[in-house]
């Protein structure tokens, strides 16, 4: 390696287009990473400037303020005061500001540079405050501020340049000037007439402790104001009208309702062409595979383990990259802020924000991109309880298990006259999954969730033109973390499951269900027996409920292999005949009861089977603890709502 | 001039704050999106379901919940 390169932040509000300034300075020469021990993400990229020199440049995470009080506004703060590890201390501070939202994101920029790093302040979307008719004085504020300000438009590009060139002119003063961490690097070689604030006593610059006082530091923000902005009257931004329509009483849900449902059909229905693309490329894969290679632990560790796990996260990837493209949607138009505005009552009906309703509706169609939606939540606790929860809903995965234990199962007839039993089955376990989610929610809420009772104050931004650029980076980001981090373990799992069910080796010729039966899969599927007996279980479902550790659609062909079906046409349409005579090793009664089918499919709704939603949300959490602690008490009481299904089904004589 | 707190303006309404009745970390916070004494609010709206409110301050908009607004005290314009 070469000598480190200098580091540039980039500061700022939320909402203050940070994010798409550093998408603009960076490009694809961008990562996404976790800052160690906390779910906050680091963004960090590398940027050309003019003399040919790359800096790395890191997006922090968007603050309100640099009092710490947050993990998000605790690392800011460290980054920015040298309380951090050498390799990232920023060199230089980009501090930018939304140029229409000038007095509440100066507050934050004033802090920024009473600490003392080199910086300069970007205005940030400045066309939209040209077409506001505000007229900002440049040269006066640089005058006041002490730093080079620079007016930009990210989404547009303009200024960047000038931007870049800045930067080159910064870090050369760094270079020579040693101007790290002794608090006043700046004034070095700026030849932009440093104001000192404490000898004209104009108070514009603050010291750190002065400037996180509210009153001082907004004072001192109405002052630049008064001097260096001028604002055209009658010209408004484009908020009144759109909010008077989307937050309207009556008109505001209607919307809202009508586009989750599009959000909701999308990633439930479009997604599959494209799913059904990737299987079918596996498939080919796999057919290649098995053609080229001679039969073997080779070909089968290659068909049955990569190639199976490969294929699962790649059928991820449309849903992902469907539902972020609508979030990315909503939260650069400012519509994000206008959901959670609407849904907060209602989800705060459980000790949720509203922001907790978008990725509760995606876990309908998978808890994946659920879980990864999640981080449009700012509270550590809500979002947690969010992610734990997650999971209850009835994805869509569940769906073909309840299909196949409904049909085989439950009479097709009407009650009271009009409602079909299978589908009011089906219909109760969907609520019985909502229900079971709010229940845990207040629990979690109340016990090792509790907190602080934090503040709901949400930014309601103005309405921009969302930026196709910054949405294809977001869904870029988005999909390739969630391949590298939980792909992985969703692979090495898959890996496992293979070895269970393959070893050890039969004899050749062996019928499919006895090589099972004698697997460790099989094994293991009987040493579990005794546990999931008090549900109405029998070790030939254990292994199913081992195997739908991969998917739990994967049950239903497990449970053909199990039942020795020639696994000729429709595995799920034999099975429907087949269920309802198979016997119980141990007893010779039937193994399969109306009641034993419901236990099963109360058990389906709960527990946490999907070796997936535990490696996301190890990504999401950044740790082992909140996934195992997911795995536990789903476990626990899927166990225990079908034991009282079973137990009391049978006492009241319905087994 | 009436005092009263901000929960109870009508949406249209014009306030100045007068001061937030809370422990210090949660006035902290609301003074920090700039709620500090002697600013101007608006209240825009309520939300579709009655809460929360939508407040102008600074020349921003924010959404919050009438159980925080109940906290900051404020003289009707």
């Amino acid at each position: 390696m070469s000598m480190p390169s200098e580091r540039v932040a980039i500061v700022g509000s939320p909402n203050s287009g940070k994010s798409s300034l550093f998408n603009r300075l960076t490009g694809l020469r961008q990562k996404v990473a976790n800052y160690p021990g906390v779910t906050v993400e680091k963004k960090v990229g590398s940027c050309r400037l003019p003399s040919g020199k790359h800096v790395d440049i890191v997006d922090l995470p968007g603050t309100y303020s640099l009092a710490p009080r947050s993990p998000d506004e605790a690392i800011v703060r460290d980054v920015l005061d040298g309380h951090c590890a050498p390799e990232e201390r920023a060199d230089l501070v980009v501090a930018v500001v939304d140029a229409t939202n000038l007095e509440r994101q100066l507050y934050l920029a004033l802090q920024i540079l009473a600490t003392g790093r080199p910086a300069v302040l970007v205005l940030n979307l400045i066309d939209a405050a040209q077409a506001q008719g505000i007229a900002i004085d440049v040269p006066a504020m640089e005058r006041m501020l002490g730093v080079p300000v620079l007016a930009v438009s990210a989404k547009t590009g303009y200024g960047v340049d000038r931007l870049r060139a800045a930067l080159d002119a910064r870090a050369a003063v760094n270079g020579n000037g040693n101007g790290n961490g002794n608090g006043n690097g700046h004034v070095e070689g700026h030849a932009n007439g440093y104001v000192n604030g404490h000898g004209n006593g104009n108070g514009h610059r603050l010291t750190l402790e002065q400037a996180l006082d509210p009153a001082l530091g907004y004072a001192s923000v109405e002052a630049i104001i008064k001097a260096a902005v001028r604002r055209v009257p009658g010209r408004q931004a484009p908020r009144a009208g759109l909010d008077r329509i989307l937050t309207h009483k009556v008109l505001g849900p209607i919307i809202l309702v009508l586009f989750m449902g599009a959000v909701f059909q999308s990633i439930y229905a479009w997604a599959s062409p494209f799913m059904d693309l990737i299987a079918s490329g596996f498939a080919a894969l796999a057919g290649a595979a098995q053609a080229t290679l001679p039969a073997g632990p080779i070909r089968s560790l290659l068909v049955d383990g990569v190639l199976a796990g490969a294929g699962t996260v790649a059928s991820f990837i449309p849903q992902l990259a469907i539902l972020f493209f609508f979030i990315a949607l909503m939260e650069d138009t400012g519509y994000m802020a206008r959901a959670a505005f609407i849904m907060d009552r209602v989800m705060g009906a459980v000790g949720l924000p509203g922001r907790a309703f978008l990725p509760l509706l995606s876990s309908f169609a998978c808890a994946i991109p659920g879980i990864m939606a999640t981080r449009t939540i700012e509270n550590r606790n809500d979002r947690l309880t969010t992610i734990m929860i997650a999971p209850l809903m009835t994805c869509s995965a569940r769906l073909p298990v309840y299909a196949l234990l409904i049909g085989a199962f439950i009479p097709d007839r009407f009650v009271l006259g009009i409602l079909n039993l299978r589908g009011l089955t089906l219909l109760s376990l969907y609520l019985f999954g909502i229900l079971s989610a709010l229940a845990v929610a207040a629990v979690l809420k109340r016990t090792v969730l509790r907190g602080p009772k934090p503040l709901y104050v949400m930014e309601l931004p103005h309405y921009r033109m969302p930026s196709l650029r910054s949405i294809a980076m977001t869904i870029r980001n988005r999909c390739l973390l969630f391949l590298q981090k939980a792909g992985t373990v969703i692979v090495a799992v898959s890996l496992v499951l293979w070895f269970l069910a393959s070893y050890p080796v039969s004899k050749p010729g062996t019928p499919p269900s006895e090589a099972l039966r004698h697997s460790f899969a099989g094994q293991l599927g009987r040493a579990i027996e005794p546990v999931i007996r008090p549900l109405g279980f029998d070790w030939k479902m254990g292994v199913g409920l081992i195997s739908s550790v991969a998917a739990r659609e994967v049950m239903i062909s497990t449970m053909a292999t199990v039942y020795s079906l020639d696994g000729s046409g429709d595995p799920s349409m034999s099975l429907k005949q087949t269920l309802p005579k198979v016997r119980n090793d141990r007893t010779g009664a039937l193994a399969y009861t109306p009641l034993v089918a419901v236990s099963l499919m109360v058990f389906f709704a709960l527990a946490c089977q999907c070796m997936s939603t535990v490696a996301v949300a190890r990504r999401e959490t950044n740790s082992w603890r909140w996934p195992l602690f997911m795995l536990l008490f789903m476990n626990a009481i899927a166990w225990a709502a079908s034991f009282m299904v079973f137990q009391g089904g049978r006492l009241l004589g319905w087994g | 001039m009436t005092s009263r707190t901000l929960a109870l303006l009508a949406p249209g309404d014009r306030a100045v704050v007068r001061g937030i009745l809370a422990e210090k970390e949660f006035a902290m916070r609301l003074m920090e999106l700039g709620l500090t004494p002697g600013t101007e609010v608006a209240l825009i709206r309520r939300a579709p379901f009655g809460d929360p409110l939508e407040l102008a301050v600074r020349g921003s908009h924010f959404s919050i919940r009438r159980s925080e607004a109940e906290r900051i005290h404020v003289d009707a314009l």
